[in-house]
């Protein structure tokens, strides 16, 4: 009898947490469809800018934010004490604007801003405007993993076992710096870092298998001696928070820990999908209706 | 005039490798970074004092501009070393993205700066590279003229917060700057002062302005010279003093006459008082092996070629 009640409390609470689980997911899911339209509205509003590759890290970069980031309340470019995340691939910086403002970096009227004159939200990320939430100048493409390598190595000396996460494309890896730091960082056994691939196989001028085959990712980076994880459905929430406390968990043992993320460029508007045409071109009006008919307002639009 | 004594010739990599021996025990903050040439930069004391705070990239120097910037993100005050064909021309885009653009407090120190790095040729010899940093918004750029002004530098450059490239060289030189001299950034020195020619030299070409100012006085000419070690941000108070007194001016200095100390000098001449100027620099043109002192004589970058070059502005007033 007592046996079958612990049993029945077990269950119960089983069935609590998955709940809390799922509304946590559809929560992220919500807060992911408004980004969407974000970035949508961005890109359009001044006809350029990227929205395929921030659509399709819009799932990660909200769930890396708002569930697995140890964020501090406010911004100090030195990050002590908390986790810090570093775009390498600073042209998706519609999504990234979007999730910082939604996280309260910045007032989410300013990405009414984004590449407009005078605004601290530039067509690239940068420090240099002041904006909160942003610690380096990207878009100039190979540098963000050095970058995220040295915050890693500060946060040792400073005896703070915080993590460092860095994002970069995949046709970024073309960029020669980023093998000088891959053989550096488990050389030096950084293994506070969490370095993410989108491996989404497009490029401006076509696939990456097209325009310079890489491989096997996967190998080059084993070969390079990091830990490697794969995220398969990149564009799924539960994926990535699976991901990436997979990936939490084997940090801190020795060796930088790499997640391959296969994502859909353009993900959640069915005709940016499937096709490298969208990586840096906008919507028109009647494009845009259909995308934003697609994504619903979920959190009110800017 | 002035006499200045050779206390002892040393190289000027000495005086940033003492110097790093001292901000490594005087600010925990600093941190070094080295491209596999720790004998040459004079990093072996850091690094065996403190290695934890050492940090050899291997040979990829793209890597190091880019972790020296990343290490600023948690208060470190990085310095990095390697030959200043390597800290520049080769990262250039690093250093201005990520170093520059980003506002980082990544000091960039280059060792084997212009033609007196000697035999290893052109390959090595850069000439471009005080043109290059110049012109990256928000940069400081120093060139220093001996091992006790290059150790009051790169003292100086923890201090102050912002991005900076500091260069020096390979040869063992003359020592004659005062050990207690303070070093301010952005601040030219006057080492002698005169009447008929205004010499303003920078790095190497320092001494060599203070041997063809003597040979002047021989020669019943006076003339001023002025230790500019900080060609970004530019003293143009201390250059516009100057020259308003003399009425010409001769630049000296181990670099192309494209884009170096002279060309900044220009500038502050034709925005606020015009006078004639010469220079002493390379005529864009590349280097090549030899030893030091022959390359400076054969690219006229010594006392004898100031000389002339004061005879020759001289002239022109």
């Amino acid at each position: 009898m007592i046996c079958s009640t612990k049993k029945i409390k077990l269950l119960l609470q089983a069935i609590n947490i998955y709940s809390i689980i799922m509304s946590n997911t559809q929560q992220l899911q919500d807060f992911t469809t408004q980004v969407r339209r974000d970035i949508l509205r961005m890109v359009h509003a001044v006809n350029s800018g990227h929205p395929g590759g921030s659509l399709g890290c819009a799932e990660f970069l909200v769930t890396l934010y708002q569930d697995v980031m140890k964020r501090n309340e406010g911004f100090d470019m030195n990050g002590i004490g908390e986790d810090l995340f570093f775009l390498s691939n600073g042209h998706i910086s519609p999504v990234f604007y979007s999730v910082l403002a939604r996280s309260g970096y910045f007032s989410v009227a300013e990405l009414a801003t984004f590449r407009k004159l005078n605004s601290r939200l530039q067509g690239h990320p940068t420090t240099h405007e002041g904006l909160p939430g942003i610690r380096m100048a990207s878009g100039s493409l190979g540098q963000g993993m050095s970058v995220a390598i040295g915050a890693a190595q500060a946060k040792k000396l400073n005896n703070d076992n915080h993590l460092v996460f860095a994002l970069l494309g995949d046709g970024e890896l073309q960029e020669g710096q980023n093998w000088e730091a891959i053989m550096y960082a488990s050389a030096k056994k950084v293994d506070n870092l969490i370095a993410t691939i989108d491996l989404n196989g497009k490029q401006i001028d076509g696939t990456t298998d097209e325009v310079l085959s890489m491989g096997s990712v996967k190998a080059k980076f084993e070969a390079f001696d990091w830990i490697v994880l794969e995220i398969k459905e990149g564009n799924n929430i539960d994926a990535i928070k699976a991901g990436l406390a997979d990936a939490k968990s084997k940090s801190g043992n020795g060796k930088p820990v790499c997640i391959l993320l296969h994502t859909e460029m353009g993900n959640g508007v069915d005709f940016m999908m499937h096709t490298h045409a969208w990586h840096g071109k906008a919507p028109n009006d009647e494009q845009l209706a259909k995308a934003l008919e697609q994504n619903v307002e979920t959190l009110g639009d800017y | 005039m002035k006499k200045y004594t050779n206390t002892g010739s040393k190289d000027t990599r000495s005086g940033f490798g003492a110097g790093m021996t001292e901000l490594g025990q005087k600010n925990e903050n600093v941190v070094a970074l080295c491209a596999d040439l720790i004998g040459s930069l004079k990093f072996d004391d850091f690094k065996k004092n403190h290695p934890e705070r050492f940090f050899q990239i291997g040979i990829a120097e793209a890597n190091m501009i880019g972790i020296a910037a990343g290490l600023t993100i948690g208060g470190k005050i990085p310095f990095t070393g390697t030959f200043a064909n390597f800290s520049t021309g080769r990262v250039y885009d690093q250093i201005r993205q990520s170093v520059a653009y980003s506002d980082k407090n990544v000091k960039i120190c280059a060792s084997h700066a212009g033609l007196t790095l000697g035999e290893d040729g052109a390959t090595h010899q850069i000439l471009e590279d005080i043109g290059l940093m110049k012109m990256l918004p928000g940069m400081t750029v120093i060139n220093t003229c001996d091992y006790n002004q290059t150790k009051a530098a790169t003292l100086a450059l923890a201090d102050h917060h912002g991005p900076a490239y500091l260069r020096f060289g390979r040869p063992v030189v003359p020592n004659f700057m005062p050990a207690d001299e303070p070093f301010v950034i952005g601040k030219a020195i006057m080492l002698n002062e005169g009447t008929d020619v205004t010499i303003i030299a920078t790095g190497h070409l320092v001494w060599e302005a203070l041997i063809a100012a003597e040979a002047l006085e021989a020669k019943g000419i006076s003339a001023e010279v002025i230790n500019i070690h900080t060609i970004k941000p530019l003293d143009e108070e201390a250059i516009l003093k100057s020259v308003k007194k003399t009425g010409c001016v001769v630049t000296a200095e181990e670099h192309n006459i494209i884009g170096g100390l002279g060309e900044s000098v220009s500038r502050t001449l034709v925005a606020n008082h015009l006078v004639p100027q010469e220079f002493v620099a390379v005529n864009d043109s590349f280097g090549e092996s030899g030893t030091p002192d022959q390359l400076m004589e054969k690219y006229k970058l010594n006392n004898q070629a100031i000389v002339e070059a004061v005879e020759k502005v001289i002239k022109r007033k």
